[in-house]
């Protein structure tokens, strides 16, 4: 299990070290100068330049080596000091950031593990049934090929729109302010469920298909075929592949990571959702360099948070980690 | 010119399975039916993809097929013109993540020792990074952005579940006796590769290479939705990124934003099924019973 583990943690930490790192050299080394672009997005407001002049020279430091900048970044990284905000100056990004985190964890996490589970158990109790199978084969591929913002824009149409039931922008309504009593939360529910449908289902549809697959391989494989014969009844045989395609599909979950976090960015700015997604948005089209690359750093190391649950799951579901007979990623 | 053979090859038996089976044949129409709009489309409508050549949201009709967007240029017009970027940043985006992760697997798993290791990390980094958050990044700092940069970027960072598939498949074929043999009879490792490793994982690259397509399509679609696409040209994400942004849905311009998604949806769709098709004219143990 140590070795497991510890091979894992490894490469979390090499992955959140080239993320800083790319994280701080693209504003750097990419053609055009960020500096002036912030500079000249705020050039109305006579403190916020001069303010903003003296934190970029130092933050970008032309006065010090190279190699000290890059220092000087991983510093602030770890003291949480991202920079300050243009778009919404004076305000910092950390704190911005800190302030969307929790919309985006409320949608991702139900979103996520309900689709799993919900996923996995009717495409195991599809697999190999004719006409369901048949049913499900078409229609879950189809949802897992469609756009996340595209199933957005379709529900919000539908339900938003055409039926009038559900509100299509925003976590709450606007004339309301967070505080703790029921209308409130009721509200921030009501707000919540389309972007979480458009989520639950994607993923539903990839899931479903995925544990599909898995089963009817498992169910072709020798251990079917000998409990066939013994006689095994057709549900016990079903619950061992059950269990088996279980760890691929764990493992699917971790690999899927990354495309749902962009998923949920789209899935955000379709609902106009006040989450990182969403913000990251806003950060690009008011060319807000320090936020952008805040937002990023934050989905690097959700996602890396993420992974490194779904590497728990594993340990406790496969008791080979446990005894280091897997030493394999 | 050789004589008629007696036994049957197994490509007539491949085309046989090929043809029986309903989801190969669903995919492949729906692929190529789009393809061939793609690529006619463009002649048969007399409409400017961005010019002003109707009254703003038109619902569909006669002249208008798709309706108008709340600009009032042609839908239809913007929907085939963006079809066949679509098909070229799949493919060359597909191809070069299928190319790529294939290299990495092979070397990885033929060469083994230090060379795996320092590949297998590499892969397992790239794996765990959000790259299309990565992309994302890069892009919003690119002022100029063309569809073939498009199409590498996405095919630089697609293809770490490839190598990682190939590999394992590297590894299993490497032990056997036919490499072994063509080994001692001194075979260079590149055409051990090629000429013995290869041909038997065929049928997967194929597989690969089209999940890499519809994987690609969907990656470009959401780098276009975001803004971050192409600067020039026309897209079905950039479609749908308009449509959101003017506002189609309270305006009720449902023929602006259904097209685009509707096409992506059904022809990564398509690819899918093809797939599991593919894989059961393989695979004779999958073939419905």
């Amino acid at each position: 299990m140590k070795r497991y583990l510890g091979r894992k943690l490894a490469i979390y930490a090499l992955t959140f070290f080239l993320a800083v790192t790319i994280d701080w050299m693209i504003p750097r080394f990419m053609p055009g100068n960020p500096v002036q672009t912030m500079l000249s997005r705020v050039s109305l407001r006579a403190e916020a330049v001069d303010a903003l002049r003296g934190y970029y020279t130092r933050a970008f430091g032309l006065d010090v080596p190279v190699w000290q900048q890059y220092l000087n970044f991983w510093r602030a990284v770890f003291q949480g000091d991202l920079g300050v905000s243009i778009y919404l100056f004076p305000k910092r990004v950390s704190s911005i950031l800190m302030e969307a985190v929790p919309y985006s964890i409320a949608l991702l996490l139900p979103a996520i593990l309900l689709s799993w589970l919900a996923g996995n158990k009717f495409g195991a109790f599809a697999a190999r049934r004719k006409w369901l199978d048949n049913t499900l084969l078409p229609v879950g591929y189809l949802l897992t090929a469609t756009p996340y913002m595209w199933l957005g824009v379709l529900l919000a149409w539908a339900f938003g729109i055409v039926l009038d039931v559900f509100p299509i922008a925003g976590a709450y309504s606007f004339q309301m302010s967070p505080h703790l009593s029921w209308a409130f939360i009721k509200d921030l529910l009501w707000h919540w469920f389309l972007p979480f449908a458009s989520l639950f289902l994607v993923m539903f549809g990839g899931w479903a298909i995925g544990m599909r697959n898995m089963i009817i391989y498992e169910l072709e494989a020798d251990y079917s075929k000998y409990l066939e014969s013994l006689g095994a009844p057709a549900r016990l045989i079903r619950k061992y592949a059950f269990r088996n395609a279980m760890l691929p599909q764990i493992t699917g979950l971790a690999l899927q990571l990354g495309v749902i976090a962009v998923g949920a960015i789209v899935t955000e700015i379709v609902f106009s959702y006040p989450g990182i997604g969403h913000l990251l948005m806003q950060a690009i089209q008011n060319q807000d360099y320090f936020l952008i690359q805040g937002c990023f750093l934050f989905i690097i190391m959700g996602v890396l948070l993420a992974n490194f649950a779904v590497d728990i799951l594993y340990i406790i579901v496969d008791p080979r980690t446990r005894r280091g007979m897997v030493g394999e990623s | 010119m050789a004589g008629p053979t007696k036994e049957k090859g197994p490509k007539n038996e491949f085309l046989y399975f090929a043809f029986r089976n309903w989801k190969l044949r669903l995919g492949l129409f729906v692929t190529v039916s789009f393809l061939v709009v793609a690529l006619v489309g463009p002649f048969i409508t007399k409409f400017d993809p961005w010019g002003y050549v109707g009254r703003p949201a038109e619902p569909p009709s006669a002249t208008h097929w798709f309706g108008t967007t709340f600009f009032g240029q042609d839908v239809f017009s913007q929907f085939v013109h963006g079809l066949g970027p679509l098909f070229l940043v799949g493919a060359l985006g597909g191809a070069l993540a299928t190319l790529i992760g294939t290299a990495i697997g092979f070397t990885a798993g033929y060469r083994g020792g230090a060379v795996d290791e320092v590949l297998n990390m590499l892969t397992n980094v790239v794996l765990v990074i959000p790259t299309l958050a990565l992309l994302l990044l890069i892009a919003a700092y690119l002022k100029v952005r063309s569809f073939l940069m498009e199409a590498v970027f996405i095919g630089c960072t697609a293809w770490p579940w490839t190598a990682r598939a190939v590999r394992a498949q590297t590894l299993s074929l490497r032990t056997r006796e036919f490499v072994d043999l063509a080994r001692i009879s001194g075979m260079k490792p590149g055409k051990i590769v090629v000429t013995e490793i290869a041909p038997n994982m065929l049928s997967y690259l194929v597989m690969v290479f089209i999940l890499q397509f519809g994987g690609a399509i969907l990656n470009a679609a959401t780098l276009d939705f975001i803004g971050l696409g192409p600067t020039t040209g026309i897209s079905l994400g950039l479609m749908m990124n308009y449509a959101v942004m003017w506002g189609a849905l309270p305006l009720k311009i449902w023929w602006w934003f259904i097209p685009p998604g509707l096409a992506i949806a059904l022809i990564v769709g398509a690819l899918y099924i093809t797939n599991v098709g593919l894989d059961e004219v393989f695979n004779p143990k999958l073939r419905e019973k």
